[in-house]
């Protein structure tokens, strides 16, 4: 309890740091815009030239103008958006829009949110059966557990934007393009890791159940399925993340006009960095939700299963 | 027609003899471990060729690996180019810089309990993020050249490396401290000889985990602002021209990039970490 | 070194208590300990677990720190003692680093120490030998017996010049053959090294045939019941356990053992 309460100092004073840090780094990122605006909004500037102030350092330029410090928290396209601006985007796109507006976080966040998670179901479901064939096939094993594996080390995710338009060429758009890319992103981390736990029965286990002469499928389901578990749980947590980052990167080459990653893309053409940040916290956001569930529904199972405190 | 039921023939004449590998007296030796993910390989490539011919698919949807092959062999000095970039320039030195300072601040972490308490279970937070979103800021920040993927890169890297370590720094037993407290040994003595050896196979882990991420942040990254050469660049104007063929050049070279990337990292583990039971077997 | 120092006695407790703050309330590991040990001797700590026998060898290495009384090893604080390299700490399990050599492993403390290399060396070969290790100093630990692991880390703890050997159930992990073996070659390093030996234990047999002093310990609060001086010669062959006078010790010890239990009920 007591070692609880210090760690929550600790992460809170560290998520202090990081904000006060932000703060403070606002200052020199925005400062030259900052100027700009402000001579032609008619203040006195140090050095008043722009080409003097183009190749002064961000610090120098900090020292000889104070004055414009709080201006750099306020910017409207700033390079490094401050914290509270952040905040008032994502209040005022979610909270203060309607779910149906073009302009709600909450619906470009579902709109990823449900690619990801067809996605997911889709490529978790196909990697458990894989899973279990290879287990139990010696063939499969051999041939198809190495290629499994290799591709643990490939970026597939750079197939995401041909999957877009070969599927856009045939007449598939919307969500499945989107959620095939999730797939197969969460679907070789789960074969992996399904294929591990249902080899984790050591021996003397598979031996006792040989000396019942139990089944293949008693045996599936009476140890393997259930010794499984723990390693299940986290390559599905893998698997949703990387489910997340393919939705987002699925909504990158079309120009898709819905979606977190249309609206990172979106962003960055207009140089609407409040936005930028906005939809990179709200994936985080969702990200966390999504692995947090997941390791709700883990601690919940595991528990029921005696595996857990 | 002929074609299809030729790859029909393929496949069980492939499956057929994974089978006799698989059931037969050799099934455990290296060259049939090698051999039937070989065979696997082959087979579903012949197959691919097969039924694009047979079924005449368009070369917009999927070229056939021979039309594949052709245009990676054409295009060596385009593909060799874009490697420097992506790869070397791009992930190559954000992986250096970010696994480096994710080992300092590792030692600095497991130094002050303070900062594991606090830092720990924000790395562990943010290493599930999708940080691949950071590249739009970061292409914005650092420009359109190689800095703005290696920095992406350094950023995707960090948190699960410094997790990694920390991890590693912790594994030493308590008798093995103790044991070096009955030496009066300081505290770099006791670190350079028991804890970093000891956290080697977890240090390895993160680096191999690192080895892909750095790829994908390098060729993501891309898709956010290029110079008109690199592997994202090229895969996403190739898909916008329709050139499927290019772009599955660009994937053999990614596929081959990472696996080497993973292989080099792994032989260095192999030599490093020999003494460890998952290294001795 | 004055005339004094031979008659100084090298650990001496007084009224030593150790209280641990657990989530459960303070548990007294160690309560009114009082023991002295003289230069040469070998001392067994025998009894139940959570008697504190290992607290109170942690003790003397300066592993716990006490929360009462005095404790002395060769007429200093532990911690100075420690600095001092005033002894060698052998754990239950060999705890030999993996990547290295036994060699290297022996090297460790020396290294850390500032021993030279060719010291260093010297000194492995000669230690090596004294547990019956010639020419395994090239191996990795984990190709070698439980036995000659647990020989090796004994090696390691003679290496540097100390002059007390601590020693924490060493052999607690060895099968009963391996044990008798390596408790014999434990008594003929100790009669050519007359070093002052702690050894913690739970086998009755074992303490009585290697011991000149036999701590009996009890729980709850972790205590003394017991000092027995044993009345065994020195020269002891395998056999002697054999003898009225060990059985006699033995029994003297368990009966100290059952009175420790008796208070508990």
């Amino acid at each position: 309890m007591n070692d609880g309460f210090k760690a929550f100092w600790a992460v809170l004073t560290v998520l202090a740091v990081i904000v006060v840090f932000w703060y403070a780094a606002c200052i020199p990122m925005n400062i030259k815009g900052v100027l700009t605006e402000q001579e032609r909004a008619g203040a006195e500037v140090q050095p008043p030239s722009a080409k003097d102030r183009r190749d002064m350092s961000e610090f120098g330029l900090v020292l000889n103008n104070s004055f414009a410090i709080p201006a750099t928290w306020e910017q409207d396209r700033p390079r490094l958006p401050a914290p509270h601006q952040v905040a008032v985007e994502m209040w005022e796109t979610t909270v203060q829009k309607k779910i149906t507006s073009k302009r709600s976080l909450i619906y470009h966040g579902w709109v990823t949110l449900s690619a990801t998670i067809l996605g997911f179901v889709i490529g978790t479901g196909l990697g458990v059966l894989l899973a279990v064939g290879i287990v139990h096939s010696r063939v499969m094993d051999l041939s198809v557990m190495p290629w499994a594996i290799v591709s643990q080390t490939i970026p597939i995710i750079a197939l995401a934007p041909m999957i877009i338009v070969v599927l856009y060429s045939v007449g598939i758009q919307g969500i499945i393009p989107k959620a095939v890319i999730s797939a197969y992103l969460s679907f070789f981390p789960v074969v992996v890791g399904m294929v591990k736990g249902l080899r984790s029965p050591d021996a003397m286990q598979l031996d006792l159940l040989r000396t019942y002469s139990a089944s293949r499928s008693q045996g599936f389901w009476k140890l393997r399925l259930p010794a499984s578990m723990p390693y299940l749980f986290t390559s599905l947590k893998i698997g949703i993340a990387a489910s997340l980052v393919g939705a987002i990167v699925g909504e990158l080459p079309t120009g898709a006009v819905a979606g977190l990653g249309a609206r990172l893309l979106a962003g960055s053409y207009y140089g609407q960095t409040v936005q930028i940040w906005s939809a990179l916290f709200a994936a985080a956001i969702l990200a966390a939700c999504l692995v947090g569930l997941l390791g709700l529904v883990e601690r919940k199972v595991l528990k029921r299963m005696g595996m857990a405190q | 027609m002929i074609l299809v039921l030729f790859a029909i023939v393929v496949w069980v004449l492939g499956w057929w003899l994974n089978s006799r590998l698989a059931s037969g007296p050799y099934a455990d030796t290296r060259i049939v471990r090698f051999l039937a993910p070989f065979i696997f390989g082959v087979t579903i490539i012949v197959i691919w060729e097969l039924l694009v011919r047979g079924l005449d698919v368009s070369l917009v949807i999927l070229p056939a690996p021979s039309v594949i092959a052709v245009r990676f062999a054409n295009s060596l000095p385009i593909l060799w180019e874009d490697f420097v970039q992506t790869i070397i320039k791009g992930a190559f030195s954000g992986y250096i810089i970010g696994c480096f300072a994710a080992f300092l601040m590792a030692i600095a972490v497991d130094r002050w309990d303070f900062l594991r308490l606090g830092l720990l279970p924000v790395g562990n937070f943010v290493a599930a993020l999708p940080i691949v979103g950071t590249a739009p800021i970061l292409v914005m920040w650092f420009g359109f050249d190689w800095h703005s993927k290696a920095a992406v890169v350094v950023v995707m890297v960090f948190f699960p490396m410094l997790v990694n370590t920390v991890a590693g720094l912790r594994e030493a037993t308590a008798m093995q401290r103790d044991l070096m407290e009955t030496y009066a040994a300081t505290y770099w003595q006791s670190f350079l000889k028991l804890r970093l050896p000891a956290a080697m196979p977890f240090i390895f882990n993160g680096l191999k985990i690192s080895t892909t991420l750095a790829l994908i942040g390098a060729i993501v990254a891309e898709f956010f602002g290029s110079p008109t050469l690199g592997m994202g660049f090229r895969i996403s104007t190739s898909v916008g021209q329709l050139s499927l063929d290019m772009v599955w050049a660009e994937i053999v070279v990614a596929a081959l990039a990472g696996t080497a990337f993973y292989g080099l990292v792994a032989m260095i583990e192999k030599a490093v970490t020999f003494w460890h039971p998952s290294q001795r077997g | 070194m004055n005339t004094e120092s031979t008659t100084q006695p090298v650990i001496e407790a007084r009224q030593l208590d150790l209280t641990f703050q657990t989530n459960d309330g303070p548990i007294h590991a160690l309560k009114d300990v009082n023991l002295t040990v003289d230069k040469g001797e070998f001392v067994s700590f025998i009894g139940p677990s959570g008697c504190g026998k290992t607290t109170f060898l942690r003790c003397i290495a300066a592993l716990e720190t006490p929360t009462g009384g005095t404790l002395t090893v060769n007429g200093m604080t532990p911690d100075e003692a420690r600095r001092n390299r005033a002894y060698g700490y052998v754990f239950q399990a060999a705890g030999l680093y993996p990547w290295r050599t036994i060699a290297k492993n022996i090297k460790l403390p020396l290294e850390i120490m500032g021993y030279s290399t060719t010291e260093q060396n010297e000194r492995v070969r000669s230690v090596l030998e004294l547990v019956d290790l010639e020419g395994f100093g090239g191996k990795f630990p984990w190709q070698l017996s439980g036995g000659m692991q647990q020989r090796a880390s004994i090696a390691r703890a003679l290496a540097f010049d100390a002059d007390i050997l601590l020693m924490d159930e060493p052999f607690g992990a060895l099968d009963e053959i391996v044990r008798d073996h390596l408790n014999e070659q434990l008594l003929a390093l100790w009669a050519r090294t007359e070093k002052t030996i702690g050894f913690v234990t739970h086998s009755i047999p074992e303490a009585v045939y290697l011991s000149t002093k036999i701590v009996v310990m009890s729980p709850r609060p972790g205590r003394i019941t017991d000092v027995i001086d044993s009345p065994l010669p020195k020269e002891r062959p395998l056999d002697i356990r054999d003898t009225p006078e060990f059985i006699e010790v033995a029994h003297r010890v368990r009966e100290g053992l059952r009175a420790g239990h008796a208070d508990d009920e």
